[in-house]
């Protein structure tokens, strides 16, 4: 609603969708085994290659990548903290842990009751983080991510113990480094899941916006601050524990994207949210691409692409902060 | 007559020591013997390296929760040895002599640490959690590019250095302690008589300028000690993230005192002890190997999450 | 009209309010008064629900301010707190349009754009509706949540201590403005004031707290007096009335 007057909307709209159809060719036609358009029609093989690999892999990075910057934006305005995501934040470490645990105690169970359980560690794990900094001092923002890193880092530290301790090593292995060489159709249908989450997160944006404001201003405005901070939290976790299921964990892409966007166009995320989905969406499809070409034809996680180029990002936003602080 | 509190610590590191080696000995008592010495020693070359590079670099930073790991030292190690694989090759890289080969690792460290140091944390001293917050990030740049070299060099060549990824007592290599204590030894040769300068550079930039010392070279100085001694410690038995701090705030505790003599001492036997006395319990009680760290690591981050709380960061 | 009755208060053990008993009859501007550590401002939030009340009772035109939905009461009552930091980058004009919310739930119309250009306009902020808050100053991005809680229209308007960042002509200015809408649009307004100046000169009705306890409630005319403003804050005061006809103090 607010803002539907600006016209400047449109303009990044637009981009992000050119942008998204680009990737998403790219990574379409990039590969080991060689896809051209004109063989599509004439060459079965050439379609049931796009439709058992390569376009499912491609829909699970957009996924991915829309989900994780949609539920880093959610979390920042919750925490009222622009460097919290959930991979500093303990979130995808409690994942890891739940998803120990189940593996452990109920291997028999399907994907889909360890992704529950892993998403009800997840919400212990930020339900941990939020208690954690309610004491921090509000002025000082930069000790909520700080904490937050720590306490991710304790998180795995744990899961680490036990995983070495019940020779789960390279679970945990699979489970921290995200990569998608490994998506084929039937395997990754989980993230629509993830992608159902950040269209329903779309339909609440006023809420969450309202929610950035702080406590104060939304109770004035009739909002029911509880009811949006469990919805949020509750998309951040079974995002979250949904992703590092199917595909991995990703840091840092709900951390740079939303930065990105917001200083572009604001926190209105009635506007701003879809350029947030795809963003993500894009930054993991050039990761993914890069991470493919790089040592063809063998392939480097995209999370590590990421991880390299992400943390670069972050650095720069850190301290080129400092500059027009 | 040296200080009493070191007294009791020294004869404390006696006892760990007796206990580590003694406790259940039997069979081919020698042999034993021989196995326990070498990891004996391996430990409190770890502690010491450990404890002196976290009080310098506290003192450097003017801060009581910073540790060279916390702020990526372990990382950019791991880093500088796997480009060194990646840029020798895998064959290269082993043909070298171990002790060259560390002193490479150890002088590409200093190296770098300087130059980040110079360039990029420089720039962020006088906002505290800005610089602690940066130099996690780093941290976390490093492994990533550390996977992205594993993934370009052959499997084979990088078994060779995934030893150090993961922190364990248990693979200390004989050679490689050899050229540990070489370093540490320079280190320590370096430092003993400059210890009341260090006490200076504690009180922080300004004054210290004001008392006519050339702060700037000495704390580039003492950064290069410090990327040594993480070399040191990283190397020997990979990157171990908060043993310093928690070995940092009982030296304070204990000590009372701003007075470097005291301290380093005092640091490197708390963080002998801790080990040694760790590791007999590990072994000889829960019979388990590679367990140690990650207890440290445990208490160690529980410790800073309090300290944080308790509004110690300034 | 706001009736609280016996309403008592804690934080941290440390009792905050103690046994205040008001009414605050509907229309004109009420300032609530005293030295730092009143429990103006708790008072404030216990009437906003920012708090919840942990002894006594407050009512809205005989109901239960406890019964009433939150979506219900943020139609009757609007509440602008001290400011506390926005880490949100939004466009003025979007926030004022939220004040619009408690309406609309998301869906505006025509009357709600009016609304918003019509607020835009009496807060002088037309020419800043599409800066970022995080670049604007202080006493503008104050303005601006001001104005969000004018664009929710609603009968009673609570403000906590609102001219912290504002500069004289716009400190002013806020206080004619509410004076005006108290006046004009028949508004209830409540305000948290430190500057006993701005009280004295604007408000209609004082309330002076001092130590958790109401000390005074009251018709300026009545308690803007030398004896009682100065047992309020313990200070000797001044006060006069100047041949224009307007009260002002002054200490020594």
């Amino acid at each position: 609603m607010p803002g539907s007057l600006v016209a400047r909307p449109k303009r990044f709209y637009l981009w992000t969708v050119l942008l998204l159809l680009t990737l998403s060719g790219v990574s379409i036609f990039v590969g080991v085994g060689t896809l051209v358009f004109s063989g599509l029609f004439t060459n079965p093989e050439a379609l049931s290659l796009l439709l058992i690999s390569r376009l499912p892999r491609t829909l699970a990075i957009i996924l991915t990548g829309a989900s994780l910057a949609v539920s880093g934006v959610i979390m920042q305005l919750l925490v009222r903290n622009r460097f919290v995501e959930p991979s500093t934040t303990g979130t995808s470490e409690a994942a890891m842990l739940g998803l120990l645990a189940v593996t452990l105690l109920a291997p028999q169970w399907s994907i889909f009751s360890k992704m529950l359980v892993a998403s009800g560690a997840s919400l212990l794990g930020i339900f941990g983080f939020l208690m954690l900094i309610r004491r921090l001092p509000p002025e000082q923002p930069l000790i909520i991510p700080l904490v937050g890193l720590i306490y991710a880092g304790i998180l795995g530290a744990a899961a680490t113990f036990v995983a070495y301790q019940t020779d789960l090593i390279q679970y945990l292995w699979i489970w921290i480094t995200g990569e998608f060489s490994g998506v084929l159709a039937g395997r990754y249908e989980l993230l629509w899941l993830a992608g159902a989450l950040a269209l329903l997160a779309y339909v609440a944006a006023d809420q969450f916006t309202v929610a950035g404001l702080g406590r104060e201003a939304s109770l004035s405005l009739g909002l029911n601050y509880t009811q949006v901070l469990t919805l949020g939290v509750v998309t951040v976790a079974l995002v979250a524990s949904l992703v590092i299921v199917t595909v991995g964990m990703l840091p840092f892409i709900g951390l740079v994207v939303p930065n990105i966007v917001s200083r572009l166009m604001g926190d209105n995320l009635r506007e701003s949210l879809p350029v947030v989905a795809g963003l993500g969406a894009g930054f993991v499809l050039v990761s993914d691409i890069i991470g493919r070409l790089v040592r063809y034809p063998y392939e480097i996680p995209a999370s590590t692409v990421f991880g390299i180029v992400g943390a670069a990002i972050f650095l720069w936003m850190l301290l080129g902060r400092r500059s027009h602080a | 007559m040296p200080d009493k509190r070191l007294l009791w610590l020294g004869s404390g590191l006696v006892a760990a020591t007796a206990l580590y080696l003694l406790w259940g000995l039997g069979g081919r008592v020698w042999f034993i013997l021989e196995l326990r010495g070498i990891k004996l020693a391996g430990l409190v070359l770890v502690g010491i390296a450990v404890a002196f590079a976290t009080v310098l670099f506290q003192t450097l930073s003017g801060n009581r929760i910073l540790t060279p790991a916390i702020m990526g030292f372990d990382a950019l190690f791991l880093l500088v040895q796997a480009s060194l694989v990646l840029s020798l090759g895998g064959f290269g890289y082993a043909q070298l002599p171990s002790v060259l080969l560390f002193g490479v690792n150890s002088g590409a460290m200093m190296w770098a640490s300087v130059l980040l140091f110079a360039a990029v944390l420089h720039r962020a001293r006088h906002d505290i959690q800005l610089m602690i917050l940066v130099g996690v990030v780093f941290g976390l740049m490093f492994r990533s590019l550390t996977s992205f070299i594993q993934r370009l060099i052959a499997p084979s060549e990088f078994a060779m250095i995934q030893g150090a990824m993961f922190a364990q007592f248990s693979g200390i290599n004989r050679v490689e302690l050899r050229a540990a204590s070489l370093l540490l030894l320079m280190v320590l040769i370096w430092l003993w008589p400059r210890m009341a300068v260090l006490d200076v550079v504690a009180l922080g930039r300004a004054p210290a300028r004001s008392l006519g010392l050339d702060y700037d070279r000495v704390q580039m100085q003492m950064l290069c000690v410090i990327a040594a001694l993480v070399s040191v410690s990283t190397a020997l038995v990979g990157p171990i993230t908060f043993l310093g701090l928690l070995v940092a705030s009982l030296t304070h505790t204990l000590m009372r005192t701003h007075r470097h003599a005291l301290l380093l001492p005092a640091s490197a036997l708390i963080a002998a002890i801790i080990l040694v006395s760790g590791q007999a319990v590990f072994e000889r009680v829960l019979r388990m190997q590679s367990t140690l760290t990650v207890v440290i690591e445990f208490v160690g981050g529980l410790l800073f999450l309090y300290l944080l709380a308790r509004g110690k960061l300034r | 009209m706001i009736e609280i009755e016996n309403l008592s208060h804690q934080i941290g053990g440390k009792p905050i309010l103690s046994g205040i008993d008001l009414t605050l009859p509907t229309g004109g501007v009420t300032a609530l008064i005293g030295p730092n550590g009143a429990g103006k401002s708790t008072l404030l939030k216990l009437i906003s629900r920012h708090l919840s009340l942990q002894s006594g009772a407050v009512a809205l035109d005989g109901v239960s301010l406890a019964s009433i939905p939150a979506d219900q009461l943020a139609l009757k009552l609007a509440t602008v707190s001290q400011e506390v930091g926005v880490a949100s980058r939004l466009r003025i004009k979007d926030l004022v349009a939220f004040g619009r919310w408690p309406h609309t739930k998301g869906r505006p119309d025509k009357a709600d754009h009016y609304v918003v250009d019509r607020t835009l306009q009496k807060f002088g902020l037309v020419d800043l509706q599409n800066r970022f808050l995080d670049e604007v100053s202080g006493g503008q991005r104050q303005r601006a949540f001001v104005a969000m809680a004018y664009a929710q229209d609603t009968d009673w308007l609570l403000l906590d201590e609102p001219l912290n960042n504002l500069d004289l002509v716009h400190a002013r200015a806020l206080m004619a403005e509410l004076k005006r809408m108290a006046l004009e649009d028949e508004k209830s307004i409540v305000i948290v004031l430190h500057d006993l100046n701005y009280a004295v000169a604007w408000a209609d009705r004082i309330v002076g707290l001092r130590g958790g306890q109401l000390e005074m409630s009251g018709k300026v005319k009545t308690v803007a007096t030398s004896e009682i403003l100065s047992a309020l804050y313990e200070t000797k005061i001044e006060v006069e009335d100047t041949a224009s006809g307007r009260r002002v103090w002054y200490y020594s």
